[in-house]
């Protein structure tokens, strides 16, 4: 099958079929609630268990800001925060992250006042298109509390899973590093 | 007096902040009530037919509302006319669910519509197909012999084919003391911009549609929609005011708008078709090509013939062609010429324009025969380009409006340090690695399109200018917004700049690096008509200050029309909103090219290249480690925005020199590389120094703006600049796109 040989929802289907066979469709396609804290807020949903919580921001809480870019891990577009770490929300099933802390891009914004790193990627034009850019500055933010890059070369290395099509690279590179550099992200 | 305080100022993207917050809506970013989801199901057969289609296991499923097969599939436009978009190629347009006909692998054969996403993606995989499969073929190169010359049409307007032979090309070559006969070869590859396509049809009721699309032409996308399912074009509205990128994969409306729309109006729902990732390689495509080439000159280096003939992909039911063979002509003066531009139709989707398509497939090809002719000669490559300068554009012996390619090889030779070059291949180390240095040029064309603008001084005094254009991430609000204030002599914040939707004026879709003359030179013209009204209005005024004033000793400056010597004399947009009963004022006026006056000329973008490179004396593994590009492309808007078009190039050309490829499995016709791991683009550490420059480019000629275009001119020369780096660094010639370091092993 085209579509559906290296997808992993797929899999995961197939996985719980196996692991229980009994369990007919019906009861699979079940809807579960599913408790998600999202930039502070507490929500509700019902959700199909293998609702990725990329699809639970952007299709049911309507938080589009978090973007699809490959849905396999593979672009970094989907970057959102969970309890501080960053984390690829298009690998994560929503019912997994019940209790935790998520931050999306529209959670970054305190208020009116942009981040330290959203004006930074404004000021070095550290975009094109846009559609890359809260995948990377949410990864960025996740990169800052981790302490682990301390060189250029360091955090090129380490931003490495937010791909840019636009080849924004440098100004987004040049952002970071200036806000690292000013010790703003705190 | 026309004060510019805006134009030439590097601004910052005027939507940054939507950008950065996520508030930006991009196609399948709209929260629409009752939306269905729709997913596709792709052909896993390359050629045949389908013979048996069973939905039931699909439909079974709770959740699913509709499958949509070429047998279930509503009745559509008949002839294949109405299926064309303005840039469809000579042929028959490829027409989704159409019949039971496979084309290419991964066509769409089926469109599942359900209330989840989740839903319709299992329940696509749950859609039986039977097929019949026929033979394919999947490869120039092993398919040579079905080469034929391509097919004429509307579209190929803009892509002529190769001109008729010049001089005695076989008598010239034969005679010249120095030669190169040279192949080149360049795999398939992808846009991949990082949006994915995606339609969000809402359906409005009485035949009415309003469509968010992923798209490079909203009005070309309403008049495919409104042609295809016979509905009128004031009821089909197309917006795509945000565009996650496209370079090209978005010039024809692609199938996931067409599912959309026909899914929408069959269930008389709102439905969203995304494409996976996977998908994605089943559309638009950079064609693979091979390239023969054969140049010659004489003792002094001066060329005296050439021959170029390119053999390039094109699909099974369109001709699509790309301007490849010719380009050396308008780059050097050659009294005996050979172009051939043959296309090889293979059983893949149509191929579609990607950034710079043809001139920087040909220029690889060109710039690396160049630099393989310099060495034959013993001379500098950079001096074999002097000294074969045109001054003149050798293929019509007219003059430039302007060309400042002298000056991007000077001052990019310069800034990087060119002159330290030791030309022995291989002679030059830093630690472990080989350095390499290579240079090339880049050329592209200055098109102008036709667009027409709708110009209002709003009822609160400011200017509102309408356009169907789109911005995919090139800088176009900005930049038309700072055309705009200067013209009208506003600040910036008070430019309203309405694009991105087909019910606005029209404009072409945004390629070939035409959008900020054809919008922007619209732009004037409305807002010169615009003054002109203003002024009518003013001198109509009952106690006008300026009743009596002679036009050329007016300005409009800061919100007002003011004498030139005496500015307290004014009178303030908003008073003359106020004398128009408080009405809005209105103009709209057509943007041309001055082709008249243009026919005398040749108008063309320069640019020129440097590369750094090290090779790891082991492993061979490249790195890109600086790249200086100078560009000539008239004059610079908004050199922050062009900065960033320029730089994003020269990471497109690393791209395609060193990484991109979609890799065909040709026993099964298909790509075998089709996701984000395994179709490599460069990642952040990847990227390395980047310097771009400006030459200064006055063109008094091209246009009233005298701009030129900078969308793709970054690119063209880095892939040559990059391959002749890595031939200097190790003495090896890699003719085959992108290079890998297997190939420089011994
Ligand atoms: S969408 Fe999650 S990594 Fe690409
Ligand atoms: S800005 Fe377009 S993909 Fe990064």
């Amino acid at each position: 099958m085209f579509i559906a040989s290296d997808d992993i929802f797929h899999k995961v289907w197939i996985l719980a079929k196996t692991l229980n066979p009994m369990e007919n469709e019906h009861q699979f396609n079940e809807l579960q609630t599913v408790r998600l804290k999202v930039n502070g807020e507490q929500h509700e949903l019902l959700l199909l268990p293998w609702v990725s919580l990329l699809d639970a921001l952007r299709e049911h809480l309507d938080l589009t800001g978090t973007k699809k870019g490959c849905d396999h891990g593979q672009c970094g577009a989907c970057t959102v925060l969970c309890d501080g770490k960053r984390i690829l929300s298009c690998l994560t099933l929503a019912v997994l992250k019940e209790g935790a802390e998520i931050t999306t891009i529209e959670g970054v914004v305190r208020g009116n006042q942009l981040h330290p790193l959203q004006q930074a990627f404004i000021d070095h034009d550290a975009f094109q298109c846009g559609y890359c850019t809260p995948g990377q500055i949410c990864s960025a933010i996740g990169l800052f509390k981790e302490g682990k890059a301390k060189t250029r070369e360091d955090v090129k290395e380490l931003m490495s899973g937010n791909l840019c099509r636009c080849g924004a690279n440098i100004g987004i590179i040049d952002a970071i590093m200036e806000v690292k550099d000013g010790g703003m992200y705190e | 007096m026309a004060i510019k305080p805006n134009i030439g100022q590097p601004l910052n993207r005027l939507e940054g902040r939507q950008k950065v917050t996520g508030s930006a809506k991009y196609a399948a970013d709209y929260h629409v009530p009752q939306l269905l989801y729709g997913y596709v199901v792709n052909s896993t057969i390359t050629k045949g037919k389908i013979v048996r289609v069973d939905t039931s296991a699909a439909k079974a499923l709770p959740g699913v509302v509709e499958v949509l097969t070429h047998e279930n599939r509503p009745g559509l436009a008949w002839f294949d006319l109405q299926y064309a978009d303005m840039d469809a190629p000579p042929g028959t347009v490829f027409k989704p669910l159409h019949d039971n006909k496979i084309r290419f692998n991964g066509q769409p054969v089926a469109l599942v519509v359900a209330e989840e996403f989740e839903i319709a993606r299992y329940a696509a995989s749950l859609v039986q197909l039977d097929y019949e499969e026929e033979p394919f073929v999947t490869s120039v190169e092993a398919n040579l012999s079905k080469a034929r010359p391509a097919k004429k049409g509307i579209a190929t307007a803009l892509k002529p084919p190769p001109p008729a032979p010049t001089g005695n090309f076989e008598k010239a070559y034969e005679a010249a003391p120095f030669k190169v006969d040279a192949e080149y070869y360049h795999g398939n590859e992808h846009h991949n911009p990082m949006e994915l396509f995606a339609t969000t049809t809402v359906y409005e009721g009485n035949g009415k549609l309003t469509i968010y699309d992923k798209t490079q032409g909203t009005i070309n996308n309403q008049l495919f929609v409104a042609n295809v399912f016979g509905l009128r074009y004031k009821d089909v509205r197309v917006l795509a005011p945000y565009v996650g990128g496209a370079f090209g994969s978005g010039l024809r409306p692609q199938y996931q708008l067409f599912l959309s729309v026909m899914a929408a109006l069959h269930l008389k729902r709102n439905v969203r078709v995304v494409l996976d990732r996977h998908q994605m390689f089943t559309l638009a495509h950079r064609p693979q090509n091979l390239q023969q080439l054969q140049f010659a000159t004489d003792e002094n280096g001066k060329l005296t013939a050439a021959r170029h003939a390119a053999f390039v992909e094109t699909s099974s039911y369109e001709d699509y062609t790309e301007v490849i063979s010719s380009w050396s002509h308008r780059l050097y003066p050659i009294s005996n010429t050979r172009f051939e531009y043959k296309v090889v139709p293979l059983d893949l989707s149509t191929p579609t324009d990607m950034r710079a398509p043809g001139g920087v497939t040909a220029m690889h090809a060109i710039e690396c025969t160049m630099d393989q002719l310099a060495y034959k000669l013993g001379i500098d490559p950079l001096e074999l380009r002097l000294r074969n300068y045109a001054e003149v554009d050798p293929s019509t012996e007219k003059p430039f409006t302007s060309k400042a390619l002298r000056e991007c090889y000077r001052q990019a030779a310069d800034s990087f340090g060119w002159s330290n070059r030791n030309p022995e291949p291989g002679s030059m180390t830093r630690g472990n690695k080989l350095v390499g240095y290579g240079m090339a040029t880049g050329v592209w064309d200055a098109y102008q399109f036709p667009s027409r603008i709708e110009a209002i001084l709003t009822k609160e005094g400011k200017l509102m200018i309408n356009n169907a254009v789109t911005d995919i991430g090139t800088g176009t609000f900005t930049v038309m917004t700072q055309i705009a204030a200067d013209e009208l002599g506003l600040p910036i914040e008070d430019v309203i700049f309405g694009y991105g939707d087909s019910k606005k004026p029209f404009s072409m879709f945004q390629g070939g690096s035409s959008m900020t003359s054809s919008t922007g030179v619209a732009i004037v013209m409305a807002a010169k008509a615009l003054k002109k009204k203003l002024l009518e209005k003013v001198k109509e005024m009952s106690d006008s200050p300026l009743a009596d004033a002679d036009e050329k000793d007016l300005v409009f400056r800061n919100g007002r029309i003011a004498l030139v010597n005496e500015p307290s004399v004014h009178i303030n947009f908003q008073e003359i909103v106020a004398a128009n009963k408080g009405q809005a004022i209105k103009t709209t006026k057509m943007g041309k090219p001055h082709l008249l006056k243009l026919r005398k000329y040749s108008k063309m973008t320069h640019s020129a290249s440097f590369v750094e490179v090290e090779v790891d004396k082991d492993l061979k593994t490249i790195t890109v480690t600086r790249a200086v590009t100078a560009v000539a492309a008239g004059k610079i808007i908004n050199p922050r925005t062009a900065h960033s078009q320029i730089s994003g190039s020269m990471v497109w050309g690393i791209s395609k020199a060193l990484q991109e490829e979609s890799v065909i499995d040709e026993n099964l016709g298909k790509y075998v590389n089709a996701n984000l791991a395994e179709y490599h683009i460069p990642t952040h550490a990847d990227v390395h120094q980047l310097e771009v420059i400006f030459a200064e480019e006055r063109d008094e000629l091209i246009n009233e703006l005298g701009v030129k275009g900078v969308g793709e001119i970054g690119l063209v020369a880095m892939p040559a600049a990059i391959a002749n780096a890595v031939f200097h660094a190790t003495g090896k010639r890699i003719n085959k796109l992108p290079i890998h370091f297997d190939e420089l092993l011994e």
